[in-house]
C-alpha cells in the first residue's frame, strides 16, 4: 500500500494545482513532496530491517536500493519544488509567463516526479523503460519553458537524442527479455529483477553482451555520458532554474540507477570482467570531455551542466569498480551531487534572476554585493569540487579507495587529474564571479528568507552526512549489496 | 501452414525495410507520410502473423494497437505538424543517390552484425532479425542526413520501428501491459513534437534545423 501511496503523492500533488491555480496550492504541491522523503525514509528503514516491500500486484518492489532512490527523489523534489513557487511567482509578476502556463509548470513538474518514482519502484525493466520514456515527455515542455529560441532549439535536441537513446535502451531490453526467455522464463515474470537476477546463470553469454552494452549506450544517453552528452549542456541551461535542479540532481542518477540494475543482472551472469570495460571507457571519456570544455565555459548555467558530465563519469567509474564498498560510495556520491548541484541550479536562478546575465563575464564581486547568494553559490561550488567537510568528498575519496583495490588505480589517477583541470577551471571562474569590490552606490537587497533557508538547509544536509555518515551506512551498506550480491 | 507462414512474415518484414529506403527516397512530406503509414501497418502485420501463428492472444492485441498507433494515429498526428504546408527536404546535407549506396551499405551491416542474434533465435524468425536492424539504422541515416524538422521525427519513427520488429521477431513482443506503456509512450511523443515543430516554425519561419545556431560552446 505504501508504495502506491508514494506515487500517488505528487500526481495529488499536480491535482491540485491543476484545480485551485493559486498559491496556496503550489505549497500544498511542496508538502506532498515533503510527505514522500518522509514516506522514502518510512520505507528505507522498513527495507533495511525486514527485507523489501512489494505493490500493485507486484509490478511495484521496494528493496534498499529502490528506497535509497526515493529518499534522494524525495529530498531534491522537495528543495526543487519549494523554489518552484518563487520561480513562478516572479516569472507571472514580471510579465514572462502567464498564470496559465505557471500553472501547466507546476502540474508537469509533480508528473515528473512521479514519473521518476516509477522507475526507480518498478519491479520489471519494462516498467522502469516505459517510466524513464515518460519523464523524457514531460521534461521536453519543461525544458522549452521560456519559449525562446534557445529554449525551443534546446528542447528539440533534448527529445530528439534521448529518444534515440531510450529506443537503444529498449532494444537491449529485448535482447535481455530473450535470453532470460530462451532460459526457460515464463513471459509474464521473465523481465522481473528478482527472476532476471536469480537466473542469470542460464542467460546466453553474447547474447547477453550486446544487450547490456545498448542498455549502457541507451540509458547513458539520460545520464549524459559520452558519446550522447550533447543535449545535456542546452537542457540544463535553458530551463527554469528548478528543473535543472531536479534534471542534474535526481534524473541523471535515476538513468544511472537503470545501468546499476542491469550491470547487477550482467555481473550474475558473466563475471564483473564485461561491464567494468565498458563503464571504465564510458567513464574516462566523459571525464575528458568534461574537463576540456569546462575551461572554456563562459555561462554560468552550462558550467554547472558540464560538472553533472563530470560527476556522471566519477559514478560510472565508481559503479565500474563493483565492490560493494564501491557501490556504497557511488550511492552516496549520487545523493551528495543531488544536493550540492540543485542547491547550486537553484541559486544561479537566483543569481540571473537578480542580474539578468548567465555569462560568467556578466556578473563579479556577489560575495560583496550579495552576500547570502554568493555565499550560498561559493560553499556549493565547495561541495561539488569534492572538498571537505561535504559528502562528496568522503565518497570520491572511497569510489578511489575502490578502484585502487581492484586493480583500476590507473584510471582512479587518471580521473584526479581531470578532476585537478576540472577543479582549477572551475576556481577560476568563481574567482571573477565572486570576488572583487563592489562599486560603490550598489545596495541591493538579499533574497526572502524563506527563499535562503531550502538553499542553506541543502549544502547544510550535504555536510552532515559527509560528517555523519552513520544513519545512512546501513541503508547504504544494504543497497550496495543488491547490485554487488 | 509453416512455408505459408514463413512467406507472410518475409513479406511483411521485408515491406518495413523497403518502406524505410524509401524515406530516403522521397522529398516531399505528403509522401514521405504515406510511407510511414505503409510502415506501420508493415509492422502491425509482422505482430498479427507471429501472434496468430503462436496463437497468442495477447500478441494480436498488441499487433491491434500497433496497427493503431503506427499506422494511423502517428502518421495523422505528423500530418497536422507540417499544417499542410508544402514542405520538402530540399537540400538534405546527404543526397538522395548517396543516400541509397549508404543504406545498401548499412543493410550489410546489419546482417554482418545480427548474425549471433539470427543463430540464437532461429528459423525464419531468426533470419529475419538483420531486416529490423537495417530498419533501425537507414533511421539513424534519416535522422543524421535530413534537416527539416519532419524528416527528423520520420528518423526517429524509423529507429522505433525497427526495434519494435526486432522486439516482435525475437521475443514475439513484450508483455502486453508493457507494450501498452510503450504505444503510449511513442503516442504522447509524436505529440510532443508535432507541437514543438509548430512552436519552431512559428518562431524561426521555414527553418531546417542546422540553422539553429543559438547554443553553443
Amino acid at each position: 500500500m505504501v508504495l502506491e501511496l508514494i506515487l500517488a503523492l505528487p500526481l495529488l500533488g499536480g491535482a491540485a494545482v491543476a484545480g485551485w491555480r493559486d498559491h496556496a496550492a503550489r505549497w500544498l504541491a511542496v508538502a506532498t513532496n515533503g510527505a514522500t522523503l518522509a514516506l522514502g525514509v518510512w520505507v528505507a528503514v522498513r527495507v533495511v530491517r525486514n527485507g523489501p516491500l512489494t505493490g500493485a500486484e507486484g509490478v511495484l518492489r521496494a528493496d534498499a536500493l529502490s528506497a535509497f532512490m526515493v529518499v534522494v527523489i524525495g529530498a531534491i523534489s522537495l528543495l526543487a519544488s519549494w523554489l518552484g513557487v518563487r520561480t513562478m511567482a516572479l516569472e507571472v509578476a514580471g510579465g514572462r509567463c502567464s498564470p496559465r502556463r505557471a500553472t501547466a509548470y507546476g502540474v508537469l513538474v509533480q508528473a515528473f516526479v512521479a514519473a521518476m518514482l516509477l522507475a526507480v519502484l518498478a519491479a520489471n525493466v519494462g516498467v522502469l523503460w516505459v517510466a524513464v520514456e515518460a519523464t523524457t515527455v514531460v521534461t521536453v515542455f519543461l525544458v522549452g519553458h521560456r519559449r525562446t529560441r534557445g529554449a525551443l532549439e534546446a528542447s528539440w535536441k533534448y527529445l530528439v537524442i534521448c529518444s534515440v537513446g531510450i529506443a537503444l535502451a529498449f532494444f537491449g531490453t529485448v535482447l535481455v527479455y530473450l535470453c532470460a526467455l530462451r532460459a526457460g522464463g515464463h513471459s509474464a515474470s521473465a523481465l522481473d529483477w528478482t527472476s532476471l537476477v536469480a537466473g542469470a546463470r542460464h542467460l546466453d553469454p553474447s547474447v547477453l553482451r550486446l544487450g547490456f552494452a545498448l542498455v549502457v549506450l541507451g540509458y547513458g544517453t539520460k545520464v549524459g555520458l559520452v558519446p550522447l552528452h550533447s543535449w545535456l549542456p542546452d537542457a540544463h541551461s535553458q530551463a527554469p532554474a528548478p528543473v535543472s535542479a531536479l534534471m542534474s540532481g535526481v534524473l541523471l542518477t535515476v538513468a544511472f540507477y537503470a545501468i546499476l540494475r542491469f550491470k547487477a543482472v550482467t555481473d550474475a551472469a558473466l563475471g564483473p570482467g564485461f561491464s567494468r570495460t565498458l563503464l571504465v571507457v564510458v567513464a574516462l571519456s566523459s571525464l575528458a570531455v568534461a574537463a576540456s570544455l569546462l575551461l572554456t565555459q563562459r555561462d554560468y548555467k552550462r558550467m554547472l551542466a558540464y560538472h553533472s558530465i563530470e560527476h556522471m563519469g566519477l559514478v560510472a567509474l565508481g559503479a565500474a569498480a563493483g565492490i560493494p564498498l564501491a557501490i556504497a560510495a557511488v550511492l552516496l556520491h549520487i545523493l551528495g551531487h543531488g544536493l550540492a548541484k540543485s542547491v547550486l541550479f537553484l541559486t544561479s536562478g537566483e543569481i540571473m534572476a537578480a542580474e539578468g546575465t548567465s555569462r560568467i563575464d556578466g556578473v563579479h564581486a556577489l560575495l560583496a554585493r550579495r552576500p547570502t547568494l554568493g555565499g550560498v553559490f561559493g560553499t556549493g561550488l565547495v561541495a561539488l569540487l569534492g572538498l571537505p567537510p561535504f559528502s562528496l568528498f568522503s565518497s570520491e575519496l572511497l569510489m578511489a579507495r575502490a578502484e585502487f583495490q581492484v586493480g583500476l588505480g590507473w584510471a582512479a589517477v587518471a580521473a584526479l587529474a581531470a578532476m585537478v583541470v576540472i577543479f582549477v577551471a572551475v576556481v577560476g571562474h568563481a574567482r571573477h564571479m565572486l570576488l572583487g569590490a563592489p562599486g560603490p552606490t550598489e545596495v541591493l537587497a538579499p533574497p526572502p528568507a524563506w527563499v535562503a533557508a531550502p538553499l542553506v538547509a541543502g549544502l547544510v544536509a550535504c555536510g552532515l552526512i559527509g560528517v555523519f555518515a552513520w544513519p545512512l551506512s546501513g541503508l547504504l551498506h544494504a543497497a550496495a549489496h543488491v547490485v554487488a550480491p | 501452414m509453416t512455408s505459408a507462414y514463413s512467406s507472410t512474415l518475409t513479406l511483411a518484414a521485408g515491406a518495413v525495410l523497403i518502406c524505410a529506403v524509401v524515406v530516403l527516397w522521397v522529398t516531399s512530406v505528403r509522401s514521405v507520410l504515406r510511407v510511414v503509414a505503409t510502415q506501420g501497418f508493415a509492422l502491425g502485420c509482422v505482430a498479427m502473423t507471429v501472434g496468430v501463428h503462436m496463437g497468442d492472444a495477447g500478441l494480436m492485441a498488441t499487433a491491434a494497437v500497433v496497427l493503431g498507433v503506427k499506422g494511423l494515429a502517428v502518421p495523422v498526428l505528423i500530418g497536422r505538424a507540417a499544417g499542410g504546408a508544402p514542405d520538402r527536404e530540399r537540400r538534405p546535407l546527404v543526397n538522395v543517390p548517396a543516400s541509397l549506396v549508404a543504406s545498401a551499405a548499412l543493410i550489410v551491416v546489419a546482417f554482418a552484425a545480427a548474425r549471433g542474434v539470427a543463430t540464437f533465435v532461429g528459423a525464419t524468425n531468426g533470419a529475419l532479425v538483420p531486416v529490423g536492424i537495417a530498419t533501425l539504422l537507414v533511421g539513424f541515416l534519416v535522422l543524421v542526413s535530413r534537416r527539416r524538422p519532419i524528416f527528423q521525427m520520420v528518423g526517429l519513427l524509423l529507429v522505433d520501428n525497427g526495434v519494435a520488429l526486432v522486439a516482435f521477431l525475437c521475443t514475439a513482443g513484450v508483455p502486453f501491459l508493457i507494450e501498452l506503456g510503450v504505444s503510449l509512450d511513442v503516442l504522447l511523443g509524436v505529440v510532443v513534437l508535432m507541437v514543438l515543430a509548430q512552436r519552431l516554425r512559428s518562431e524561426f519561419g521555414d527553418l531546417d534545423l542546422d540553422e539553429l545556431r543559438e547554443l553553443h560552446d
